[in-house]
């Protein structure tokens, strides 16, 4: 019944999904930031440690929300695992045009880790939920205010 | 209702596809589709019959001012009001309860009375009261609901005990839960105790007859879109003595009886509460939606309704992994339910690829999801429109992504 969705809800999808495996908060960490879609309801916190490059070392984080939000903070994870702040933040933009048009132009392999999420551009009301982990791991990398949730609206 | 199908073809939309699949629309209660005499009506005003109203000297204008002010006794006619003057147009529900936070609110509370609302309520029924509190010194009590998604009636009666509540603001059918509220009762305790109360009733009057004066209600609000009706368009009833006594909201053209720099008094109500161009349009649509949920009449709707209900209450509990989220006894067309493994979204995304139309998230009641222990449902709404084969359909779908996600 469901064989048109598959682009979307895909293998990878559906198995993290069912079992994300970053899913967890940092003991110790040096930024962290709250993500907020208060249209849906979606909500997810993010911990950073970074390395003494400034690289970022560890990213956990604690989520709520549908499977293309958790799984998106699930495959973020991987992909910023040893990314300067720069190259994360380029990083996104990447990620972001891949999902609001299925295209990337500036892919480049560490992008790889995300195109399971690369059919969410056909679902126009799902792309919030792909970048809503993003905003808050961007909002930590900044150092904003905690207590005031990065939102994807 | 026998003629269901009847009432189906005075909807064009019903016959759309979406993406190749028939149209299951179980999205009522977030806004209602509209029947042909309400679109006719709208297009007929544009085409044949329109100016500016309560001001031309000319033809075109009397026209329009009769077809405009021809809503306001249907409205009235439609909640019983005692007298047409006590019908007031607003943009909205929301617009209506900004209304009584400012004209009630401010000009009729003193700081340091109180406004009840209860814990099922819409942001809308929230935030004026909020926005009042922080400005106006008033202090903001919630009454709380049972774990059935039921009005928690000696709590509510407690709420209201030192008699510093000066108005009841509650809704009269929730939203999410579908839980209609005791009105009768909420108005005998709260008036016990000296307070007003204003029903929300922005879900309640799609379903069900509504007799301000039976129910001993002070105000009545309810939105024209919900109603099969346009948007732009809603009602704020008060009782006249109230609404007299209460100051304007917005000021400009319409509201005023004479203007100067130095002082301006106000028109007669209901023109003091409606300043500027009102939705003329919209105001003959909801007359025309008026007239079509009247001519269907309330019995017939409120048994189908119920029937669909139970029908559909039956079929999702018996899809292992599904909860219903309120068990209320007196409840009506609208079913919240969460999957056991899946997110609603992800329910919404999947069961719209079938064509079959649901609301998800927390629904504008946030509060109401923090009780609950909950972030967002999935909500089938139904109106006089929907079909059993709709909810099986609804049912049959669940089941597999139920599998699906397996």
């Amino acid at each position: 019944m469901f064989d048109d969705v598959r682009d979307l809800y895909n293998q990878t999808i559906l198995t993290r999904g069912r079992a994300p495996q970053h899913m967890h908060r940092l003991a110790a960490f040096d930024a962290s930031a709250k993500g907020d879609n208060p249209m849906c309801g979606d909500r997810v916190e993010v911990w950073l440690k970074y390395a003494e490059d400034g690289a970022i070392a560890e990213t956990g984080y604690l989520a709520r929300g549908c499977e293309i939000s958790v799984v998106s903070a699930d495959l973020m994870v991987e992909a910023v695992q040893g990314q300067s702040p720069a190259d994360t933040k380029a990083l996104f933009t990447a990620f972001r045009t891949l999902v609001q048009t299925g295209e990337c132009p500036d892919c480049t392999p560490a992008l790889a880790p995300l195109q399971p999420l690369s059919a969410v551009h056909k679902y126009a009301s799902r792309v919030k939920c792909a970048t809503l982990p993003w905003l808050a791991l961007l909002a930590a990398l900044d150092g904003v205010n905690p207590s005031k949730p990065a939102s994807s609206e | 209702m026998t003629d269901l199908a009847r009432i189906r073809a005075d909807f064009p939309i019903l016959n759309e596809t979406v993406r190749g699949k028939k149209l299951v629309f179980l999205d009522s209660a977030a806004s209602a589709q509209k029947p042909r005499p309400v679109i006719d009506a709208m297009v007929h005003a544009m085409e044949h019959q329109y100016a500016n109203i309560h001001r031309g000297l000319h033809w075109m204008s009397e026209r329009t001012t009769d077809a405009y002010e021809a809503a306001r006794d249907a409205a009235a006619g439609l909640l019983n009001a005692r007298d047409r003057h006590e019908i007031i147009f607003t943009r909205n529900s929301t617009e209506a309860m900004n209304l009584m936070a400012h004209s009630f609110g401010r000009g009729m509370l003193k700081p340091g009375q109180a406004v009840v609302i209860s814990a099922m309520e819409h942001h809308s029924n929230i935030i004026p009261w909020q926005m009042l509190r922080d400005a106006h010194g008033i202090e903001l009590r919630v009454a709380p609901i049972t774990d059935a998604g039921e009005l928690d009636m000696p709590a509510f009666t407690a709420l209201l005990a030192d008699g510093k509540v000066g108005l009841v603001a509650i809704t009269h059918m929730s939203n999410v839960l579908g839980t209609y509220t005791p009105a009768e009762r909420i108005t005998q305790i709260a008036h016990a105790r000296g307070a007003k109360v204003m029903f929300d009733g922005s879900q309640a009057i799609v379903h069900r007859r509504i007799d301000v004066q039976a129910i001993d209600a002070d105000f009545y609000c309810f939105t024209g879109h919900k109603l099969y009706g346009p948007t732009g368009i809603g009602v704020l009833w008060g009782r006249r003595e109230l609404l007299d006594a209460m100051p304007p909201f917005m000021g400009g053209g319409d509201m005023i009886s004479s203007v100067s720099y130095e002082r301006s008094t106000w028109a007669e109500v209901p023109h003091k509460f409606e300043a500027g161009t009102p939705a003329i349009i919209e105001g003959i649509g909801l007359k025309a939606a008026i007239d079509y949920v009247q001519a269907i009449g309330y019995d017939a709707i409120a048994a189908h309704e119920a029937a669909l209900t139970d029908h559909a209450l039956a079929r999702l509990s018996a899809i292992e992994g599904i909860t219903i989220i309120g068990r209320a006894q007196d409840r009506g067309g609208v079913v919240s339910f969460t999957l056991d493994r899946a997110h609603a979204h992800d329910i919404a995304t999947l069961l719209d690829r079938q064509g079959i139309a649901v609301r998800a998230g927390h629904h504008c009641a946030e509060p109401l999801m923090r009780r609950l222990g909950l972030d967002s449902t999935a909500r089938a709404s139904f109106g006089i429109y929907t079909t059993p084969d709709e909810i099986d359909a609804l049912a049959d779908t669940l089941t597999k992504i139920r599998e699906f996600f397996a």
